[in-house]
């Protein structure tokens, strides 16, 4: 799979600050990539560059091989954290300015709102004023906003914020299809489930510097910590547990079974195996639970911003 | 259609649907005519109430002669009632004051002692109008005490009136003079007004799409330059519209006003009138002054103005409104605005004054002259000397040095913008925006 956006070695100053510092990612077509990292790492300083709405110092971004320049503006959608639109103006007037802005022409823009408008049930805002919406309503026609062009890369910065569940997941459904229509979508947000939800990759930003990045799950891989869970059906659940203790390392269980068994979290030592865990196991009773402890984005961010403070 | 052309009409269309600019395009021009014609007419009923002055000449020099009745000024005199009862008449009587004129040995000590009582104070008309005619009587006295005829004094009298001819043939009178200074002053005053409006309103869009958090989605299409030069074109047009609308509405009245006092366009156009005519047109039409003020305006260079004033609104707007959008970007809301505001206004502010107060002495002095050359004020101070005449050369280089000018408070501004419209929170400092002057790209 190629690269939509290829981003080497940005460097970005505000006067003595260096908001990015030699940050590259690459961006696969037709993935969502999640853009991750705590406030003020410069997540939307990168976002701001790939929109060329400020530049690099230095470094260089591909879009589909090409040098991002300005007529790379229609190719891109946009939803920025801090969202709003013209308030006094009507929606199907500003969502045709808006669109024309990106390139369209009216005849076309009018056929892709007309599109979205129905698709979405909101028709009849058409002559409405931003002013008179409700702000879920003004979100969803935020949305159609940026992405009516259907742009190759579309930019979500914390999409769901202001969205009650079910517009979320409307909204999300939306963003997947989208993906699966081929658009590359960037996804930067605070939410870890929605991380987990729907992101193929990950770049992890912590003050300036890109600490991590690469496939969820082999980010995944790459942070397990070998540890089990455990649940186990035996008449001598502290003769088992002493046993454990004596091959692994055997830490209180963070899940409850049904019953009376010996529950526990274990962590394999350097030498062993799941399997040498799961055979000793089974040699002292039935086994009725028996998962790996799979860090989620969550743990993975809290654990890498930490090591990098 | 280009960017920056879908954002201008995305401007312009904002603007004039707007509720306030209808209502001040057509509504103000009715406005000012009424507020004048109302002035005019309350002038006229204050000066029509009666007036009843009563007098007591107890030095015997004066007769009813010396106070000839007028339309709304009643005298009467009531020296047989004496001083006392007179006072007592006019404080309980509906009589406007009392001339107590004593008796006294020479004219000099008369002249000073003359008194005027009165319930509310004197309007100062009243009173200059009684001072001139004691004044009037105690010199006719004097000449004749010294022996001198008064009606050869009246018979030497001589006016003169000097015509005032440039080299380039045109004719002016004072009355033409005090024309140009007028014309002069309500183009300049209405260029610093148009700056002022239509500045605060580009100032008041950029606020709206930053506080709208709109910008941010703008910028991603469009450069933060297109963006603002597209605003102030925008709002430039709308500012032309209603200029325009003006012109039309301020014609109509002009031609219906004309037709009303008698003054044949098409003769004024087609010939240009000498001043011994226009003095003739004076005899004629019974020194008609309306009549005659229409003559000489339509005779002033009003397509060259017109012309200039376009330009030098343009240029001027161009140069303020960028600065406007560029404190917009700075601040999160309009409350921010006025530690910048001040900086803006004084230029525009001191423009109006120099023109005021220099122009109408001498409109080619070395201070009008150098005001409009400096291009923060040269809009205004130069509209006020074109009427005057200037030459090509001079306005060549007066309009370059603008240009110039705007061209680089655009890019300066632009800079500022760009990065002011993306920062949210703190409350910029003159420091933070030489900072951002830096910032690259």
């Amino acid at each position: 799979m190629s690269n939509l956006l290829e981003i080497n070695n940005i460097v970005k100053n505000y006067g003595d600050f260096r908001a990015l510092n030699d940050v590259s990612i690459h961006i696969p077509k037709g993935s969502v990539y999640g853009l991750l990292g705590p406030n003020g790492a410069g997540k939307t300083s990168l976002i701001r560059i790939i929109n060329q709405i400020t530049m690099a110092d230095s470094g260089s971004i591909l879009i589909d091989g090409e040098p991002l320049s300005p007529k790379h503006t229609s190719d891109i959608g946009y939803l920025p954290e801090e969202r709003g639109l013209y308030k006094s103006m009507k929606v199907g007037e500003q969502a045709l300015y808006l669109a024309q802005l990106k390139g369209l022409s009216k005849a076309e823009a009018k056929k892709r709102l007309q599109y979205w408008f129905d698709k979405f049930d909101i028709s009849a805002w058409w002559g409405k004023k931003i002013e008179e919406l409700s702000k879920g309503m003004a979100q969803k026609v935020q949305f159609i906003v940026t992405v009516m062009h259907n742009p190759k890369l579309l930019i979500f910065d914390e999409p769901f914020s202001g969205f009650d569940p079910i517009n979320a997941q409307l909204i999300a459904k939306e963003i997947l299809q989208l993906r699966d229509e081929g658009a590359t979508i960037i996804f930067s947000t605070h939410r870890m489930e929605s991380v987990e939800e729907m992101c193929d990759e990950i770049a992890l930003i912590d003050k300036s510097n890109k600490i991590l990045d690469g496939k969820l799950n082999d980010i995944k891989r790459q942070f397990r910590t070998n540890t089990f869970q455990v649940g186990l059906n035996t008449s001598i659940p502290n003769e088992v547990r002493a046993a454990l203790e004596q091959n692994f390392e055997v830490l209180p269980a963070d899940f409850k079974l049904l019953g009376n068994e010996l529950t526990c979290n274990v962590k394999l030592k350097n030498t062993s195996s799941a399997n040498d865990l799961l055979s000793f196991l089974t040699g002292k009773g039935e086994v009725q639970h028996f998962v790996e402890l799979i860090p989620s984005a969550n743990d993975i961010f809290i654990e890498a911003v930490n090591k990098n403070r | 259609m280009s960017k920056l052309k879908l954002i201008i009409h995305r401007e312009f269309i904002a603007k004039v649907r707007n509720k306030s600019f209808i209502m001040m395009t057509f509504l103000s021009p009715l406005l000012l005519v009424g507020v004048g014609a109302l002035v005019f007419f309350l002038m006229k009923k204050n000066k029509e109430i009666e007036k009843r002055i009563v007098y007591v000449d107890n030095s015997g020099l004066f007769s009813k002669e010396d106070f000839k009745d007028t339309e709304i000024v009643y005298y009467e005199d009531f020296t047989s009632f004496g001083i006392e009862e007179t006072k007592k008449k006019v404080e309980n009587g509906d009589y406007y004051g009392a001339l107590i004129i004593p008796k006294k040995d020479s004219l000099e000590l008369l002249a000073s002692s003359i008194e005027f009582y009165s319930k509310e104070s004197p309007g100062m008309s009243v009173i200059n109008s009684l001072e001139s005619k004691i004044e009037r009587k105690l010199r006719n006295e004097k000449l004749n005490y010294f022996g001198i005829d008064i009606d050869k004094i009246n018979a030497s009298k001589i006016q003169s009136n000097i015509k005032m001819v440039n080299f380039s043939g045109e004719e002016s009178s004072k009355l033409i003079n005090g024309l140009k200074v007028g014309v002069g002053a309500v183009a300049g005053y209405m260029l610093m007004m148009f700056v002022l409006i239509y500045g605060t309103s580009v100032m008041r869009s950029v606020i709206e799409e930053k506080t709208s958090r709109i910008v941010e989605i703008i910028v991603s299409s469009v450069k933060p330059f297109q963006l603002m030069l597209g605003k102030i074109i925008g709002n430039a047009s709308a500012g032309l519209l209603q200029f325009s609308i003006w012109g039309v509405l301020l014609f109509i009245i002009f031609t219906v006003a004309s037709s009303v006092f008698g003054v044949d366009m098409a003769e004024m156009q087609t010939s240009q009138l000498s001043v011994e005519q226009l003095e003739m047109a004076k005899q004629a039409a019974g020194g008609d002054k309306v009549q005659l003020i229409i003559q000489e305006l339509l005779r002033l260079p009003i397509l060259k103005l017109f012309v200039l004033f376009i330009f030098y609104f343009l240029g001027g707007f161009m140069l303020y409104s960028s600065l406007y959008a560029a404190i917009g970007a700075a601040v999160d809301n309009e409350t921010d605005t006025q530690q910048f505001m001040f900086p803006i206004m004084l230029p525009l502010v001191l423009g109006v004054y120099v023109g005021f107060a220099t122009v109408i002495n001498d409109p080619h002095g070395p201070i009008p002259v150098l005001f409009s050359h400096i291009p923060l004020t040269s809009p205004i101070v130069m509209l006020m000397r074109v009427p005057f005449g200037v030459s090509w050369g001079e306005l060549a280089i007066s309009m370059i040095l603008l240009v110039i000018t705007f061209v680089f408070m655009v890019w300066l501004a632009a800079k500022i913008y760009r990065v002011g419209i993306l920062m949210y929170g703190k409350k910029p400092t003159y420091k933070d925006l030489y900072k951002w002057l830096k910032y690259k790209g």
